[in-house]
């Protein structure tokens, strides 16, 4: 329904993003935290008829205290596995009251937020419930790589070889993540034919990209996803200053593929394909982090050459890991 | 005629249907906003018939097939929360599988009605009942009760809703029913029409608390040691506080209906003059109560005390209610392995609302009944017999009985 949704203007410069702050003092995170960049940008883009639900993890636990909350819009903690569930709630919700008559017939967006763990891992069932519907709401999962609340603990999304509380590097075992990071934007634009936007970003490059992801997102309307990278100083072991600068690092190096997919059609919106843009070394990225300090040159080779396959072999590079079908 | 008149305008058909048929009309009767669903037997068929409903136009309502009951449950949370009047329901491990939502939309204070089909935990799997899957939400800050017949069911999820969404009251709600005895069971019921419904059942309003642009308010911020302790005590004065609400929306059914109900919270069958009676939730009264008639004809004083509402429990009345008698045997289609004298979840509720009476009744406990096996009527001729057994003996070497095992 064309009519329930917000119609947005894209933001042409740095100098015309709103100066209105609906995420505001009171907060706890951590200096340098991308994650709340993220929270920021996002409610920035979508503006104040906006109602929110965040879910358990960092930006809830660090984010929203009783009594400081930084959310102006109206805001509700959910579940750590209920990103999905609690934004068709809502979006569902509000439907019927307008319909039948019972609150003002109005555009009113509805926008989740849940971590890597709670998004990717836990609730990705409830994400895939979401996507399915016709309700117009945006799920927004930003990912730190890690539980970033609980102490840093590995997820299903932290980077191959990354050191966390979980994935210690030991005398016997040099890497415990051995998991390579899952596909999360990827599978779920692939398995939702009907979801008419999916998009990967990163709230500080390039610059305008994000909000005008989520304005893209908010009004194309029926339900929309975007998966978002934070470098998280603490989590990542690097000097708070250089958050932004890792972010964009990571982009660069192919490890974090920037792309959106409206109504199937595929735009990246930073190419790492060498008949593109190219890529920066992975290991440039790797260094600059001390969750990757125990790397020896076997593991970076491995992981630059899942990065080249990604981009250069897959058929839908940086997206979906299907291999030769058009080449053969 | 006078009298026909009126029934006419407060039923609007009579029908034959099943418990979850019965919960189907009360959520299109109570013009229901959002209903999420998700199968598992034996709860299930009350989504079937509003799905049919929903499809023929004769509810307007959204209607959400979950991925799991997880999201079943947050999803009519949060449509709660934006004050839409929210259905949901389920059996068994369904039930368990949400149970973190569950507990959730009781601290949010989210009025969501809920039907629980009660099935048996897995494992071993069995569709039958057993009250254990409704019991887990008993300290959870929720509103519990059993109905016995379908015409109680429909007229329940109206009387939940006023009371759940009265906001002296704002927990949800748990209608419990027993699976295949009442979900499945078919009985001629009498469908209110929505006018008489409309003047019993006011409409949802969570004031302030609604999540809208106009209101930005955050519902459940972090607060830790510096604010759970109050935020707990503010519920355990909601469910004391529900008590009374509980009294009042009876007499205002009964203002709309005629006198369908004498006594809110359990209903005593030919206690008058008894010194032995037995007390159990949900269906087992059928047969509890044909026994003591049985025992009625031989001249027996005995009597059947169905309670309805678990929560909150009716401490006062049942107290002294049960401090008429001599013997009371305690019904658990439940169990609670290891628990003091290894009895079930009612047996320990019901000693501790006795304990402060000088005189107590002498009290024991039947289990019976688990995974659906029948209860039947001699069971309960036999479960009589052990409680005026207990009225002479203090000293019974089994003060819990298994009746119908197989040992």
């Amino acid at each position: 329904m064309a009519s329930d949704v917000v119609v947005y203007d894209k933001i042409k410069g740095v100098h015309k993003i709103p100066l209105e702050e609906f995420y505001t003092s009171g907060h706890r995170t951590c200096q340098g935290c991308e994650s709340a960049t993220t929270m920021r940008g996002f409610i920035k883009a979508a503006g104040p008829r906006t109602i929110v639900t965040g879910s358990t993890g960092c930006m809830y636990v660090a984010n929203t205290s009783y009594m400081t909350t930084p959310w102006i819009v109206p805001w509700m903690h959910t579940q750590l596995g209920a990103g999905g569930s609690s934004a068709v709630g809502m979006a569902a919700g509000l439907r019927a009251l307008k319909r039948k008559g019972k609150i003002k017939d109005e555009p009113i967006n509805a926008i989740a937020f849940c971590g890597d763990l709670g998004g990717g891992d836990m609730g990705i069932g409830g994400i895939s419930g979401a996507l399915q519907t016709d309700y117009d709401l945006l799920i927004i999962m930003y990912d730190n790589e890690s539980a970033a609340n609980t102490d840093i603990q590995a997820t299903g999304l932290s980077t191959y070889g990354a050191q966390t509380t979980f994935t210690p590097p030991g005398s016997k075992h040099r890497i415990m993540q051995r998991r390579w990071k899952k596909n999360v934007a990827g599978m779920l634009a692939v398995g939702h034919p009907t979801c008419k936007y999916v998009a990967t970003a990163c709230a500080t490059f390039p610059p305008m990209d994000y909000m005008n992801k989520v304005r893209k997102a908010l009004a194309v309307g029926g339900p929309t996803f975007i998966h978002t990278y934070d470098p998280c100083p603490k989590g990542w072991d690097f000097h708070p200053r250089y958050s932004h600068e890792i972010g964009e690092m990571g982009i660069r190096s192919g490890l974090y593929p920037l792309f959106e997919i409206i109504e199937g059609q595929v735009i990246y919106t930073y190419d790492c394909r060498k008949s593109a843009k190219g890529r920066t070394p992975v290991k440039d990225f790797l260094v600059a982090q001390g969750r990757f300090a125990h790397l020896i040159p076997e593991d970076f080779e491995y992981i630059q050459k899942r990065v080249d396959e990604m981009w250069e072999e897959w058929e839908i590079p940086g997206i979906a890991p299907i291999k030769g079908i058009l080449k053969g | 005629m006078i009298a026909e008149e009126t029934t006419k305008k407060i039923y609007e058909r009579e029908d034959l249907l099943t418990g979850c048929q019965a919960v189907a009309q009360a959520v299109r009767l109570a013009d229901v906003d959002v209903i999420a669903a998700y199968p598992i037997r034996p709860y299930t068929e009350v989504m079937d018939a509003l799905s049919k409903i929903i499809a023929d136009g004769e509810l307007d309502a959204e209607y959400i097939i979950a991925d799991s009951e997880h999201s079943q449950f947050e999803i009519v949370k949060h449509a709660s929360s934006v004050n839409a009047r929210a259905f949901a329901g389920s059996s068994g491990t369904g039930w368990c599988y949400g149970f973190e939502a569950l507990v959730v939309t009781a601290t949010d204070r989210l009025p969501v009605l809920f039907l629980v089909g009660n099935r048996a935990l897995d494992d071993p799997g069995a569709f039958g009942v057993e009250h254990n899957d409704a019991m887990a939400v008993r300290d959870m800050g929720w509103l519990l009760c059993w109905v016995t017949t379908p015409q109680e069911a429909l007229e329940h999820v109206l009387i939940g809703y006023r009371i759940a969404e009265d906001k002296r009251v704002r927990m949800p709600m748990a209608l419990a029913m027993d699976g295949a005895f009442l979900t499945h069971s078919q009985h001629m019921v009498k469908i209110p029409t929505t006018e008489a419904v409309r003047r019993f059942l006011p409409r949802f309003d969570l004031g302030d608390g609604r999540l809208h642009p106009d209101n930005p308010i955050s519902i459940a911020p972090q607060v830790n040691e510096d604010w759970v302790m109050e935020l707990r005590r503010q519920n355990w004065d909601a469910a004391r506080r529900a008590r009374g609400v509980i009294k009042q929306a009876y007499e205002e059914f009964n203002g709309v209906f005629g006198e369908r109900y004498s006594s809110p919270f359990f209903t005593e069958f030919m206690t008058d003059d008894a010194d032995t009676v037995l007390i159990g939730l949900g269906t087992v009264c059928a047969p509890g109560r044909t026994a003591v008639r049985r025992l009625r004809e031989k001249g027996e004083k005995v009597g059947f005390v169905s309670l309805r509402w678990f929560r909150p429990f009716p401490t006062i009345e049942l107290r002294e209610a049960l401090s008429r008698f001599k013997a009371v045997g305690v019904i658990d289609r439940d169990f609670a392995h290891g628990s003091p004298d290894d009895g079930g979840i009612l047996l320990h509720e019901v000693r501790s609302c006795l304990y402060p009476l000088k005189n107590r009744p002498a009290v024991t406990n039947i289990i019976t009944g688990l995974g659906g096996r029948d209860v039947s009527i001699d069971d309960c001729i036999r479960m009589f017999r052990i409680a005026q057994k207990s009225k002479t003996d203090d000293k019974l070497d089994d003060f819990v009985t298994w009746i119908g095992v197989r040992e």
